[in-house]
């Protein structure tokens, strides 16, 4: 786990925006191609999210980025991904030390059947953290916007939370380990109205420590929340492309490309 | 006929059935406490068997019988579970591992005394461990381990995918979230495994005939290659090959087995029961 790792060894000054890239990405599963030809470049403490209608690879898209898709044993990847100027794809490359800096929140809220503490502090534990683990937990909480709903109760299940609480909790778990970057596959599409806006608000404001990548069908959403957009599409033989990325109100005020405008507008997908 | 009276009939069917099901094991539990439990006190349990078996205690085939338990533990145990993890977490789907494990379901159906010829050829005579605790342990191992395999992958399966993806997004090796996500909550369903093979070798004869169980012996065994008495095996000869058996010493010495097996039976139940509820947490 050590040695190799990304960005253990040295740590090049990154250049100045960008907090991670695609470069000619392309991904397969089998012999299907779901992305192809990707160039996406994710601006460091901004919020981006990718849109696109289902199917188009959003999901593959984020994966990539911190190497799930290799959970997948039919998944083949080609192209770079560079992050703190090196490709994670290498093959010096620890895939487990790039998920520790590039964390996840699921679609579904998805807590370990263990205490809130114990969620919290997991990550923290199997990656040997030395510090003070009580504090690393309030912190954590802190910055998800759930200690005060849960100081409490710590020690009792996190299965007993709601929908809402226990997606901040895994907000919390993601951000324990201190990653760099936190991906998001449509975090608030199993979430009601109220805490869908919990969810955003405590984007916003950890936006200023993160950098954050979101995946959202919910197009109000992206525009509320998002600094970046990049707009996905697929092609006949279905494999997904980017067709243009930019800054969120430019790309909805004023696409460039003809197939954004129509998608935006809702006049497809 | 309305549908209440078919649903009053439908109960009494299933409760005659369910009567007819436990009925047999009652009057058994219940004839071998009556008849074995005078037999039952300090000295029967503490002392070796005298006046040829007749009379005296039945310790050295109750050391033995836990002899051969703790053996067959230490040897299935890791065995069967480690076979578990990786077939439900590593094996891919190859013409290999479903060998494998048509192998594990056809194994649990093999009658136990062909694991005793076999435990004699492979353990006793080959590999020359004589008639031998080891060797008795080793077959009876042989025989529990399918099972411990086949419900601990089971248990394993049914911890939901989810759970190792959450464990690697959040920088754990594939390792570490088996050992702490998925081991933990499949652990009541592999103890229930694991006590249910051990039921089974606790009280098999014929595994232990050829490879381990001796007749009668004046003393305990030292180590592991000595041969031992063993509780199933006294049992059968105290019933059938010694004229003149009082019958209260061969009821007292099925209940004693009987206890043992029940016993096991319960710190599992307690065991499951336990984990079931810190899971729920
Ligand atoms: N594990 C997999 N095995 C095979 N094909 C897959 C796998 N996962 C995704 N795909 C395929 O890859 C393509 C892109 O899937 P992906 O889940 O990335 O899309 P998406 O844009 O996230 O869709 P949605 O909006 O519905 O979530 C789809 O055609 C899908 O069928
Ligand atoms: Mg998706």
């Amino acid at each position: 786990m050590t040695g190799s790792a990304v960005c253990q060894t040295s740590r090049p000054i990154p250049d100045a925006g960008c907090a991670i890239e695609a470069r000619s990405l392309h991904v397969y599963y089998g012999i299907f191609r779901a992305l192809k030809d990707v160039d996406l470049q994710i601006e460091r403490q901004k919020i981006t999210a990718i849109i696109g209608p289902s199917g188009c690879g959003k999901s593959t898209m984020l994966r990539s980025f911190n190497r799930m898709n290799e959970l997948v044993p039919s998944c083949r990847t080609e192209g770079k991904v560079m992050f703190r100027n090196r490709n994670i794809y290498d093959s010096g490359v620890d895939p487990v030390e790039v998920r520790r800096r590039i964390g996840m929140v699921f679609q579904r809220p998805n807590p370990f059947p263990k205490s809130i503490y114990e969620n919290i502090a997991w990550g923290a534990r199997i990656n040997g953290y030395r510090g003070h683990l009580d504090e690393l937990v309030e912190e954590s909480l802190r910055l998800a916007a759930l200690w005060e709903d849960v100081r409490d109760k710590l020690q009792q299940s996190a299965l007993a939370l709601s929908g809402g609480q226990q997606q901040r909790l895994c907000i919390a778990r993601a951000i324990a380990i201190r990653p760099e970057i936190i991906l998001m596959d449509e975090p608030a599409s199993a979430l009601d109205p109220i805490a869908t806006l919990k969810i955003e608000e405590l984007m916003r404001e950890l936006a200023e420590r993160y950098t954050f990548v979101v995946v959202t069908h919910n197009m109000q959403q992206a525009a509320r929340v998002s600094h970046q957009t990049a707009f996905f599409m697929m092609d006949a033989d279905r494999a997904g492309y980017l067709v243009e990325q930019g800054p969120t109100r430019d790309l909805f005020t004023n696409p460039r490309d003809r197939r954004t405008e129509d998608y935006i507008t809702g006049r497809f997908g | 006929m309305n549908r209440h009276r078919i649903q009053r009939l439908g109960f009494v069917l299933v409760g005659c059935a369910s009567l007819l099901v436990t009925a047999p094991i009652l009057l058994v539990v219940a004839s071998i406490v009556v008849r074995g439990a005078s037999a039952i006190d300090w000295e029967f349990l503490s002392t070796m068997p005298s006046q040829g078996m007749k009379a005296g205690g039945i310790l050295p085939a109750i050391v033995g019988t836990l002899w051969l338990l703790g053996g067959t533990a230490l040897i299935c145990i890791p065995v069967g579970v480690g076979g578990a993890i990786y077939l439900a977490e590593y094996a891919r789907d190859t013409w290999f591992t479903r060998a494998i494990r048509l192998a594990i379901v056809n194994l649990a159906g093999i009658p136990s005394i062909v694991y005793g010829l076999f435990g004699l050829g492979l353990f006793v005579l080959f590999l020359r461990l004589g008639t031998s605790i080891l060797a008795a342990s080793l077959t009876l191992a042989i025989m529990t381990i399918p099972v411990i395999t086949s419900t601990s992958e089971e248990a394993i399966r049914a911890v939901p995918v989810e759970f190792r993806t959450v464990s690697a997004s959040l920088g754990g090796t594939r390792w570490q979230g088996i050992r702490r996500i998925v081991l933990p909550q499949a652990l009541p369903g592999i103890i229930t495994g694991i006590i249910l093979g051990l039921l089974r070798a606790a009280g098999e004869t014929a595994p232990i005939l050829f490879t381990g169980a001796a007749f009668f012996l004046p003393r305990l065994p030292r180590t592991l290659l000595d041969p031992t008495m063993a509780l199933p095996y006294h049992l059968y000869v105290i019933t059938t090959q010694v004229p003149g058996m009082p019958q209260q010493v061969q009821y007292g010495t099925a209940l004693i087995l009987l206890l043992l097996v029940l016993s096991l039976n319960v710190i599992a139940t307690v065991i499951r029961s336990y984990f079931r509820r810190r899971r729920q947490w």
